[in-house]
């Protein structure tokens, strides 16, 4: 998965007179912009690559993603016992993406969507994990009454629309909700999720242009996590530094190791201060790496123990954190602590999953339609 | 001998036009490219450009006439070298009436030649004594449009052409200038990107009308439609909702071929999370346009191109709103019910008619909303005539006619003296070729064929 170093590009080329027929639009398009390049962010993340964050956000950061972690292994025991149907997509290994990201965002006006692989996204907000995974073995106490799934998850009160089961429809989706931020002038920004697998769909292309076009507050984050579901990205994608996908749209892309908490946070500082100045989309690649297969039912055969073992020894997110921790003057003991509880949370919500009850026989019918016709 | 300078058409669709302006006077030298007059059709003023060289000799139709048949002989030119004092022209008057077996195309049939059907029964939904205004169903649609626009801040317009352009098909016209670029949005051509664009922007809290420019480019956009329109409301248990109108013209217009001409009114009706209308005339285009607008739920809202130029009455109200999912009785009857929606309702009208020639009380019956679909007015039909037929323009397998035909086997099947018939177009793509095209599609004698067969009367 190494990749070549980024290169700085020369700022974009434009003939004069295609410069000469935008400006007599009335709106100014991206494409007067002479300055635009690529890695103009980049350059300015490279100055402080890890976010500052006080031993307080630090341990904050340590016990969301530990809270991932464990629960995404309880889910794949409870998929094992069949408590846990369908299709179920894990996070380990992705818990720096979302919490890195998401700890970044105003709470009170931001909208984040992302695809299938959404467990992590709503425990970043803090939603209870009861509720999480009651949805997960479908009971009636599920976020979504039990009638979503694991993919289909969503908390419109915490501006969280999704969990899509479409590869690569979230992005689109995304491109309206910033479009809603826009119109309604709330000063928002819309998080839109996808992964190296998705960002082979048009439809992703169709949204960059638009966004770009319109200048959406929308910040596009591919989660490379090297795989579609069996398909490498050298066997899938004729450009795997996804970051410069934009480039065909005016859109500044940046390039973060995905499995440094400290460094996605300090990525989305710069990210989210140039959307919020109204100076449109940014496309940013997070390079991580799933531990488990793609969905619980995939025995990874396309990769091998000791790649997926590398990983796990030398970049874990949670592992890298915790060291730093430590040299930080929090002790082996403190953390074990922190690990305690979060077993305690997880197996509460694990009980509670497997002892709600179904949804009732009449909510078939219910939510078909909002109104009576 | 002079150059016919013929009436042109400038669309699909178009039968007759205005000629709003002369550009070159009698006795001016032509040349090829020269502008020589401005044509109105119901959606633009085209030019009319000069092929050929030479001297305009006579202009045989004065600039402000209305409704010009396509193919009339507006002006006479004399060619290079030519006399242009020439008098050999015909004497023309209505010259493509003289001339049918000259036109290289079939004539398309003047509106004037249609039966015209007698005046629907009463909307039951709008008061007695209300005043009407005859408006052209794009007009209505549009009108429905900008009242919505103007009462909620949240709904606004977006689509290929809609805003600078006024609408592909000019159902927009008028919207930019009044509501501007903030409400009504120009797209690329990126009917999947937008239609997903929209559906995002509806969760999260506005009200889209996504205009299709044709429904048939709506497939590369119908994962939105249904997969993240229709499904999210189940899917999070009733949390989120997505209000949006996906609009745009549907089924065969004239002369467009295969791809262009199809009717998705069933593809729709069959996805459980969705409303689907269809309206046939202008007062419930406007009614049923502003009742989708308000709905808090997804709306596919299909219209057709050969019917946006048709005048109907619309009902002088302040808030004319008809509710979603009520059938309309446009013709009470006795001895057949005729059951259909959208284009189809003009043709069965005109059936109605001729089997009233022939002593047959046909009903008939205007779905309006396909989706959900009004059962009752159905069945009611059925048990007061007794024979029922389903007048559809789309291809008969698994229709919206085959699921009448269910409704009526299940549930009203002691009502039945003589099997439902479908009464659709043929089963195949629809062909380009003039006569093809016509032997394909439905049409008031098929349905008359079909509802004397249920009555035994054939």
């Amino acid at each position: 998965m190494a990749k070549q170093p980024s290169k700085t590009t020369a700022p974009g080329k434009q003939s004069k007179t295609k410069a000469k027929a935008a400006s007599a639009s009335a709106v100014a398009a991206p494409s007067d912009d002479p300055d635009f390049m690529l890695n103009s962010l980049q350059a300015e993340f490279e100055e402080q690559k890890r976010f500052n964050a006080t031993p307080e956000q630090m341990l904050k950061f340590y016990e969301q993603m530990l809270l991932i972690r464990r629960f995404e292994e309880k889910a794949g025991q409870l998929y094992g016992l069949g408590l846990i149907g369908g299709f179920c997509h894990l996070y380990i290994g992705q818990e720096a993406v979302a919490i890195g990201l998401q700890s970044a965002l105003d709470n009170d006006r931001d909208s984040v969507i992302t695809g299938y692989r959404d467990h992590g996204h709503m425990l970043a907000y803090g939603i209870d994990p009861k509720v999480i995974m009651a949805e997960l073995t479908g009971r009636e106490a599920g976020i979504s009454k039990g009638k979503g799934g694991s993919m289909h998850m969503f908390s419109t009160e915490h501006k969280f629309y999704g969990g899509h089961g479409i590869v690569g429809a979230q992005v689109a989706l995304g491109g309206g909700l910033a479009l809603a931020h826009k119109y309604n002038e709330d000063g928002g920004l819309c998080l839109a999720y996808f992964g190296d697998g998705a960002a082979n769909q048009g439809q992703v292309y169709e949204t960059f242009n638009m966004a770009s076009l319109w200048n959406l507050p929308i910040v596009f984050v591919v989660e490379d996590n090297q795989y579609a579901m069996g398909t490498s990205t050298a066997r899938s994608s004729a450009e795997t530094r996804f970051y410069r996908r934009g480039t065909s749209f005016r859109i500044p892309g940046m390039e973060v190791n995905g499995m440094d908490v400290l460094e996605v946070r300090a990525a989305a500082e710069v990210a989210f201060k140039h959307v919020r100045d109204g100076k449109g989309p940014v496309l940013m690649e997070l390079n991580t790496y799933r531990y488990r297969g793609h969905s619980m039912s995939d025995p990874a055969k396309y990769r091998t123990r000791e790649e997926v073992q590398e990983q796990r020894d030398t970049h874990d997110p949670i592992e890298r954190l915790k060291k730093t921790l430590i040299e930080g003057g929090k002790s082996e003991d403190d953390l074990k602590t922190v690990d305690k509880g979060i077993r305690e949370v997880v197996a509460e919500a694990a009980d509670f999953a497997e002892t709600s009850p179904e949804p009732e026989a009449s909510e078939l019918y219910t939510d078909v339609l909002v109104e009576e016709y | 001998m002079g150059i016919e300078l013929k009436m042109p058409a400038l669309s699909p669709t178009m039968e007759q036009g205005t000629l709003a302006k002369w550009l070159k006077a009698e006795g001016d030298t032509i040349e090829p490219g020269d502008i020589i007059a401005e044509i109105e059709t119901d959606k633009a003023t085209m030019e009319f450009e000069a092929i050929d060289e030479g001297v305009l000799s006579k202009i045989m139709i004065a600039e402000g006439t209305e409704d010009v048949a396509v193919g009339t002989v507006i002006a006479m030119m004399t060619g290079e070298g030519e006399d242009d004092g020439d008098t050999s022209a015909p004497e023309p008057a209505l010259a493509a009436a003289a001339e049918p077996a000259a036109a290289p195309e079939p004539a398309p049939k003047p509106a004037a030649e249609k039966p015209t059907p007698a005046a629907p029964a009463h909307d039951p939904e709008i008061p007695e004594g209300t005043s009407f205004t005859s408006t052209a169903v794009r007009e209505a649609l549009r009108d429905g449009m900008a009242e919505e626009m103007r009462r909620d801040e949240r709904v606004f317009v977006m689509g290929e052409e809609v805003a600078e352009y006024q609408g592909a098909y000019k159902v927009t016209q008028g919207l930019l200038d009044e509501f501007g670029p903030k409400r009504v949005i120009d797209t690329p051509i990126t009917e999947y990107g937008f239609a997903g664009i929209g559906t995002g922007a509806a969760m999260g809290g506005l009200r889209p009308i996504v205009e299709f420019m044709t429904f048939n480019f709506a497939m590369q956009a119908i994962d939105h439609i249904i997969n993240s329109a229709a499904k999210t409301n189940y899917m999070s248990g009733g949390q989120m909702r997505c209000p949006i109108v996906f609009r745009g013209p549907n089924g065969a217009a004239s002369r467009v071929g295969a791809q262009h001409s199809q009717n998705y009114g069933p593809w729709y009706a069959s996805v459980p999370g969705l409303i689907v209308i269809a309206p046939y005339d202008s007062a419930d285009a406007k009614g049923l346009m502003k009742a989708a607008i308000r709905s808090e739920d997804p709306v596919v809202f299909l219209e057709n191109e050969l019917v946006y130029g048709r005048s109907f009455d619309v009902p002088d109200l302040d808030d004319h709103v008809l509710p979603i999912g009520k059938a309309r009785i446009m013709r009470e009857g006795s001895d057949v019910t005729i059951v259909s929606y959208s284009i189809g309702v003009g043709l069965a009208l005109e059936a109605a008619e001729e089997l009233a020639g022939e002593g047959i009380d046909a009903e008939v019956i205007d779905l309006r909303t396909l989706r959900p679909l009004d059962k009752q007015a159905v069945l009611a039909s059925l048990a007061k005539t007794n024979r029922l037929i389903v007048a559809e323009e789309g291809w008969p397998t698994c229709s919206i006619a085959s699921e009448i035909q269910a409704i009526c086997m299940e549930e009203g099947f002691d009502d039945l003296d003589a099997p439902v018939l479908r009464v659709c177009n043929e089963d195949v793509p629809l062909p380009y070729a003039a006569n093809l095209e016509e032997l394909a599609l439905i049409n008031a004698s098929s349905i008359v064929d079909a509802a004397k067969k249920v009555c035994y009367a054939d």
